[in-house]
Formats: structure tokens, C-alpha cells, sequence
């Protein structure tokens, strides 16, 4: 039991796949505009990704090597297009905002990186979990960008209006929204800024010596020694 | 950049005076003209605009550089460039604070975070307008002269009406625009002092006028049939109303973000021009000049590629 909390853990903070490995971009730029469409993205895409785990992990020695990609494929989009009708049964508000990039989740590659990387060499209640962690670490990344760009380019959170707007009209005053942040520019800017805090964070931990064995992951690591401005900077005066 | 080995020979050296700060004075100098007209004509809140895009751009860098531990640069005035080049391409009816987030997000984002001065991609000041446009479309179009909300020249021109269009007073500047734009006189003046100084060349402003002159001359004809190939008053009219005077004399030439090989230059001089032409004649709006810039900004590292002169004595035929 001791790897599968492991796995959870690995998928949300060591390895967060929107922050850490930087997968899924696709989805993660276009879908966060407000914080519920991260929720049904993210959720969905767990869910896909918890059952496809599942399921190669149980088939990984039946698959042969040499056409190991195109049967992955064949079990994402068979969970892809159940997730797709449920929702657009089930949830149709949501399903008409998400729209193109359910079917998407078939070549998202967050899914098949841990087909390829994990379950597929691992046994089946491990690669439950490091589903369950990958999309859930999915999932807090997407409602985290979404809740930025939403409070700034709108003023609101989970679609209540936080910040009252300002009427010119009416001679009102209040928070004129900086409209940038729900389009597309606005991904790239949250997505940048939110990545960098993470990454000071994670070298400031690892400064202080907790968690320093733990940080193994391809980007993590080798920012801290590649160093940006922000964390080069500060080197020699700490 | 990194690659590239700087050889010093040995002694005797030039040395030379000029600086960039010296360059980033000259510039401030010669817009001047420009702003001073730009408060005559929209009076207290262009000044208001004005100082705070200023005040904001300069105390960003520094507080940035200061937190970050770095060497204060806010003394090369390029910061102040910077500012008053936002400011003079903002409304002037738009608040302040709009023009003080555009100054934060020019230098921090555009300028600090890709490493300062001689590192950013896109002019910062363009960076921030387009960034303001993105955001406050509505303020950031709506030009107030005289207590009237109008249609700016180039409005008018865009739809071809051209019994609207007083040459003359866009020549001086009263005309509806941003605060910097409208005088075409005014930035002749700030274009020709550095020219004389020798920052700027004509080369890059230059190749985009001719360039830009060539296409509205030719697409201005295929967009409204009843003007004729290169009427005069039509391309006057496209030449004086809106930013390219601006833009081609005072933000094209940004050392940072303009190719330095001569060849390069005429190239991205052409690019502008095609670009500025297509955006006003074809795009969505009647103006187009700041998304001309960055966009051939973005090109540039390209076209220096591409357009690298051969070091004496290599290549040629064998």
C-alpha cells in the first residue's frame, strides 16, 4: 500500500504533469478559461486515465512489443468515447463548453506517457493509483490556472462573481477585467508564472535539505541546475 | 549569443563616448516634441497618461533589478523609452492606471524576464500596447477630441471615404488618435534630430514607407475600386493618420529588436511595410502598425540568419 500512496503523491507534487513534465499542454491552454472547465477536463481525463492504466496494466504481457502503441490507443479512445457520451448525456452544459477536446483526450499524452512509461511495466493496483495521482495531479494544475486566468480576466471564481465590475453606464466603479488573461495569451502567462513559483518552491525546499531525494523528475531537477535568472540570482547571498 | 568569440586586439583602442544611455537620452529628447504637442492638443489627461506610463516603467525596473539583485539600470533612460513610447501611443481618454499596468507588463514581463535591456524579443512599449488592446479593447479604441467621440482619419479612410479626410490638419495633429500619433510635423522633428545625431538611419524607416507607399498605392485601388492606382490624397491620407510615422521613425528602430545586418534591415523594412499595408487595407481594423512591429520583430533573429554577410576572403567561388 506503501507505493500506491507513493504513486499519489508522485503524480500530484513531484511529478505534476502540467508543472513538472509539462504534458497535455494542448488541453491545459485551451480548456482553463474559467475553473469548472478545469474540473470536467480534469476529471474526465482521470477518469479515462485510471481505467486505461487498469487495463494495459492487466494486458502488458499479452500486447506484443512491436505494436504496443496502436493497441494503447485502441483502449484510450474505447474509455475516451464512453467519458465522451456520458458526458454529453449527463453533463451537457459542460460538454458544449469543453466540446472538441473530449474526443482529444484520445491522443493526450499524459495518458499515453503513462501507458508507455508505467503501466505497462508495473502491476495492476500501482498503476490504479499513479492514474489516479497523474489526473489528479492534472486536475489540481487545470482548476489552478483556470481560477487565476477566471478571477483576473473576469473577476470571477467557479462563475460567482468575486470582484463586483465596473459600470460606465451606470458610473460605477469597480474591477475593470483584463480580458487578455481568458484568452489565449493569458494561458501562456499563468501556465510560465505558475510553473516558475513551483520550481522556486521546490529549490527552496531542496536548499533546506527536505525532500531532496526525492526530486529525480526530468525538468524539476535540471532547472535548478540550468537556473534562470530567479534562481541563479540569489545564490550567493542566501 | 554565447557562441560568438569577442576578440579584443591589442592597444591602441577607440574609445567611444557613445553609450546607451547617451542613445536612450537622444531618443527621449526627440519624442519630446511629440509629447509636448501631444499635452497641448489633448491637455491634462495626455500629461496625466504620459507621467504615469513614465514613472510606472521606471520604477518597475527598479524595484525588479533591486529584488532580483541586480544592477540597477533605470539610469540608461531606456525605461524611460519605454514609458513614454506607451504613453504616446495610449488614448488619451483612457485612465491612468491602464497606462501604469501596460508600463508593469512592458518591462517586466517583455523586457526583465526575457534578461533586460539588449535581450527582449518584441519592442516592450508594443508588447504592452498590444497587451492593453487584448485586454481593454473598448477604451483602448475609443479616441475623445474635443469632447466628442469620433472616428479617427484612418477610420474613415479604411472605408474609403475620402471627402471626410483633412490632409493638412493631420499633418499638424489635430486629429483624433493616441496621444503621440496624430502630429505628423512633430515627429519629423524628434525623426530628423536623430538622424542628425546619428542614432537611427534611414534605411529600415526608409524601406517600410516605400514599401508600405507601393502596396496601399496598388491594394488601395483593388479594396475601393473608385480610388485610383497611387492616389495621392489616399496614400497621404494612410501615410499621416494613424501610428506609422510613429512607429517606422521611432519604435521599428529599436536597436534590440531590429536586425543589425544592413541587407537584414532592407528585408525587415519590406516585411513592415507589407504587413502594415495587408493589417490596415484587409484586417479587421482600421489600424495596424503595432502588430506589424512585433510580428516582423519576432522575425528578426530569421532574418539575421538569413542575411549574414560573408567574412572577407570565405565563400565566393572556388
Amino acid at each position: 500500500m506503501n507505493s500506491c500512496f507513493e504513486r499519489l503523491k508522485n503524480g500530484l507534487i513531484d511529478e505534476n504533469p502540467i508543472f513538472v513534465l509539462l504534458l497535455g499542454m494542448c488541453p491545459t491552454l485551451a480548456v482553463t478559461t474559467s475553473a469548472v472547465n478545469g474540473v470536467g477536463m480534469g476529471l474526465s481525463t482521470t477518469a479515462v486515465l485510471v481505467m486505461s492504466n487498469m487495463l494495459i496494466s492487466m494486458l502488458r504481457k499479452i500486447i506484443p512489443d512491436s505494436v504496443r502503441m496502436p493497441a494503447f490507443i485502441v483502449v484510450v479512445a474505447s474509455f475516451v468515447t464512453i467519458v465522451d457520451f456520458l458526458m454529453e448525456g449527463f453533463t451537457p452544459a459542460l460538454y458544449d463548453s469543453l466540446g472538441l477536446y473530449i474526443p482529444l483526450i484520445v491522443v493526450n499524452c499524459i495518458i499515453l506517457g503513462r501507458a508507455e512509461s508505467y503501466a505497462s511495466k508495473n502491476p495492476v493496483l500501482p498503476s490504479i493509483f499513479d492514474g489516479l495521482g497523474m489526473g489528479l495531479g492534472f486536475t489540481v494544475a487545470l482548476i489552478a490556472i483556470g481560477l487565476v486566468r477566471e478571477i483576473i480576466g473576469a473577476g470571477q471564481a467557479f462563475g460567482y462573481q468575486l470582484l463586483p465590475l465596473a459600470d460606465e453606464a451606470a458610473g460605477k466603479g469597480g474591477y475593470v477585467p483584463v480580458t487578455i488573461f481568458i484568452l489565449a495569451p493569458g494561458a501562456f502567462l499563468v501556465l510560465a508564472v505558475l510553473a516558475a513559483i513551483q520550481n522556486k518552491v521546490k529549490i527552496n525546499l531542496e536548499k533546506k535539505g527536505k525532500d531532496a531525494s526525492k526530486i529525480q523528475s526530468g525538468c524539476g531537477g535540471d532547472c535548478a541546475a540550468c537556473g534562470g535568472c530567479a534562481s541563479t540570482s540569489g545564490n550567493g547571498k542566501e | 549569443m554565447s557562441e560568438i568569440k569577442l576578440k579584443v586586439s591589442s592597444s591602441p583602442h577607440i574609445r567611444s563616448k557613445i553609450t546607451s544611455g547617451n542613445i536612450m537620452l537622444m531618443v527621449t529628447i526627440a519624442l519630446l516634441p511629440s509629447a509636448v504637442f501631444g499635452v497641448w492638443n489633448f491637455g491634462l489627461s495626455a500629461l496625466i497618461m504620459l507621467i504615469s506610463t513614465v514613472a510606472a516603467a521606471v520604477l518597475t525596473e527598479y524595484i525588479y533589478e533591486k529584488l532580483m539583485h541586480k544592477k540597477v539600470t533605470v539610469g540608461d533612460f531606456s525605461a524611460v523609452v519605454t514609458g513614454l513610447l506607451l504613453g504616446l501611443n495610449m488614448p488619451p481618454s483612457a485612465p491612468w492606471w491602464m497606462g501604469a499596468l501596460g508600463s508593469v507588463f512592458g518591462i517586466l514581463i517583455v523586457k526583465q524576464l526575457f534578461g533586460g535591456l539588449g535581450q527582449n524579443f518584441m519592442n516592450p512599449a508594443l508588447g504592452a500596447r498590444c497587451f492593453l488592446l487584448l485586454s481593454f479593447t473598448g477604451p483602448m479604441t475609443s479616441f475623445v477630441y474635443d469632447g466628442v467621440t469620433g472616428p479617427t482619419p484612418l477610420a474613415y479612410v479604411k472605408e474609403g471615404a475620402m471627402d471626410q479626410i483633412n490632409t493638412l490638419d493631420m499633418m499638424i495633429g489635430t486629429i483624433p488618435g493616441t496621444i503621440g500619433e496624430t502630429s505628423v510635423i512633430a515627429i519629423i522633428i524628434g525623426a530628423i534630430f536623430l538622424i542628425l545625431m546619428g542614432v537611427i538611419d534611414l534605411r529600415i524607416p526608409g524601406t517600410y514607407i516605400v514599401t508600405f507607399v507601393i502596396f496601399v498605392g496598388i491594394f488601395g485601388h483593388v479594396a475601393h475600386p473608385e480610388i485610383g492606382f497611387f492616389d495621392p490624397q489616399y496614400i497621404t491620407a494612410h501615410l499621416c493618420g494613424g501610428g506609422l510615422m510613429l512607429g517606422a521613425w521611432f519604435m521599428a528602430t529599436d536597436y534590440v529588436t531590429s536586425p543589425i545586418t544592413p541587407r537584414g534591415q532592407i528585408v525587415y523594412g519590406i516585411i513592415l511595410g507589407v504587413l502594415t499595408g495587408l493589417f490596415r487595407i484587409f484586417g479587421g481594423s482600421a489600424e495596424g502598425v503595432s502588430y506589424a512591429i512585433i510580428i516582423s520583430n519576432l522575425l528578426v533573429p530569421l532574418i539575421e540568419k538569413v542575411t549574414l554577410p560573408k567574412p572577407f576572403g570565405k565563400g565566393g567561388e572556388k
